[in-house]
């Protein structure tokens, strides 16, 4: 058989399928379903992915594709160039892609901040100075360092969720996969996590892949994929995606309140140009109207 | 007023009992125990108590803190006095009224159990409160590691017993929502007899059931996703390393406990009846 070229992407998904059997309540298998149904992406190494869609659009079970916690059912999906059904790549693919969930509280396994992100690395047989290294470093990255000794209980939400974060950093992964992680926080949780992961960006230079459903996160992508039902029905920089105003409601999203507002004032017949994502950009084109 | 319990009580302090390895501590202790139960007579006692008070001098826990915890065997302490008092016989009767005789070794013996039980408790929790939880896992599984080799999942009882502690606020709160969710929805906890009272307690227990079961796959997939694969191949961010003063705790254990038997075993020495 010929050998497939290996993709260079940090993740690539080719026709990917993840099937699901379906039960009724006895337990019996009544039928099966498409969670994800022949889905294409490619994340470059470095950039920043957002993947938005609304609850159950399979958008999760995409993200647990990407460090094998999910193997799919049909299709490949390649991470950092393994094949993610290799059972002898699984702990390298979970070591180049981390993963950050939900629920900040069902994540962090250690009783005190530091021995929580230095689970990660104590896993893959780090010796011990490294260790201590890494959770230094890590913390100071998502600005936890003070919080070291501190019990997580004592944390608020989007400091756990940094906590979360820092714990994957200190795997040294190549990618990180945050999954909702904004989802259960206020919306002060909310800036400090989006905040931490710019930072992670600008100084590690890791791979970002955001899922989420809140539009406000994603105007900093490079790329936006918008997931329903299984598909993904659009794919651009944000910009693209954000001045299809009317298409993305269609699939049950909501734009930027800012964009909301321009489409709005656009359609009064004021002349502003499609898809402002910022509230600068919007005071500028204003002023530009006189 | 759930999450005023405390449980695992480390009392955080700088002190050279704080500094020592978990499993002196927990060796330390084993043998204190054992100590009190191969000695009996009162020398044997006054060295205890030397060792004991020595022991919560160095630790800096304050006295009344160790004592507090000595409450909820208060009753068990009264039931075994009581009992050793009017029922044990032998030697010279000391009162006698009615049904009830004290005698001379009724009147030793409870106040030797008296005194070991509490000892018993105070020294158990001088380890409890120097320690913290996850030093005593690790210790524990430091100390019975040998018992991997005839396939007892060592590193597994550990991890599960630093994650239940780390887990027991997180629930503590939750079932505190819970029992507020279910009383603003008329739930009634505090009146009728016991078993109404374990019947309303049903609409607490399922839904924290469920999410503790949620909590816990969630755990694990997050456990799974940061590489987590057993007790092989892992390092220890925080190696447990025997210092010299965790072998000159040893030391002194083992002196004390030459002295102790020597002195409460085979030293004939008596003070009036003790």
């Amino acid at each position: 058989m010929e050998a497939k070229a290996v993709p260079k992407e940090m993740i690539h998904a080719e026709q990917l399928v993840y099937e699901y059997d379906k039960r009724d309540e006895e337990g019996n298998i009544i039928g099966s379903e498409r969670a994800i149904d022949g889905i294409d992406i490619d994340v470059p190494q470095g950039s920043f992915v957002a993947i938005l869609g609304h609850n159950g659009s399979g958008k999760s079970t995409l993200a647990k594709h990407m460090n094998a916690i999910l193997v799919p059912t049909g299709g490949t999906m390649w991470v950092d160039g393994k094949d993610t059904r290799d059972p002898d790549e699984l702990w390298n693919i979970r070591q180049s892609a981390g993963m950050v969930f939900q629920n900040p509280d069902n994540q962090i396994i250690g009783t005190v901040v530091e021995e929580d992100v230095g689970f990660g690395p104590e896993n893959l047989g780090v010796p011990t100075d490294e260790i201590w290294k890494r959770v230094e470093d890590s913390l100071r990255s998502v600005g936890m360092l003070e919080y070291r000794k501190a019990s997580p209980n004592k944390l608020s939400g989007g400091q756990k969720q940094r906590v979360a974060i820092a714990g994957v950093i200190a795997m040294e992964p190549k990618c990180i996969v945050l999954d909702e992680p904004t989802a259960m926080l206020d919306p002060n949780g909310r800036k400090e996590v989006i905040r931490a992961v710019q930072k992670l960006r600008k100084e590690k230079h890791v791979t970002a892949i955001l899922i989420t459903h809140y539009m406000e996160e994603v105007v900093d992508a490079d790329q936006v994929f918008v997931m329903d039902d299984g598909h993904i029905v659009m794919h651009g920089t944000p910009r693209e995606i954000f001045s299809q105003v009317d298409t993305l409601k269609s699939y049950r999203m909501d734009v930027p309140q800012v964009t909301m507002l321009a489409e709005e004032l656009r359609k009064r017949g004021l002349d502003l140009p499609r898809g402002i994502l910022r509230r600068e950009e919007l005071v500028e084109a204003l002023c530009r109207l006189r | 007023m759930i999450r005023d319990i405390t449980i695992g009580q480390y009392y955080p302090a700088e002190s050279r009992i704080h500094r020592l390895d978990p499993r002196v501590k927990i060796v330390c202790t084993l043998v204190f125990l054992v100590s009190l139960f191969v000695q009996n007579n009162i020398l044997g006692y006054v060295v205890a108590t030397l060792f004991l008070g020595a022991v919560i001098r160095l630790s800096k826990v304050p006295l009344k803190y160790i004592l507090r915890g000595l409450k909820p065997i208060v009753i068990l302490l009264m039931f075994t006095v009581v009992m050793n008092l009017f029922l044990t016989r032998g030697g010279n009767t000391l009162v006698h009224f009615w049904i009830f005789t004290i005698t001379e070794n009724g009147l030793r013996t409870s106040v030797f159990m008296a005194v070991r039980l509490i000892y018993l408790v105070t020294g158990s929790s001088i380890m409890t409160f120097t320690t913290s939880p996850n030093g005593l896992t690790d210790g524990i599984e430091k100390l019975l590691h040998p018992l991997n080799r005839i396939n007892v999942p060592v590193h597994e009882v550990a991890m599960i017993m630093s994650i239940a502690l780390r887990f027991i606020p997180i629930l503590l709160e939750e079932t505190d929502k819970i029992m507020k969710a279910q009383q603003a929805r008329g739930a009634d906890f505090e009146s009728g007899n016991i078993i109404q009272r374990a019947k309303a307690m049903v609409p607490i227990l399922v839904p924290l059931f469920v999410s503790a079961f949620r909590r816990a796959s969630d755990l694990a997939m997050a456990m799974e996703a940061r590489c987590y694969h057993g007790g092989e191949g892992r390092t220890k961010m925080k190696p447990l390393k025997y210092k010299s003063r965790d072998r000159v705790a040893y030391l002194l254990t083992l002196v004390y406990f030459v002295v102790i038997v020597a002195v409460g075993r085979f030293v004939p020495f008596k003070l009036w009846i003790f």
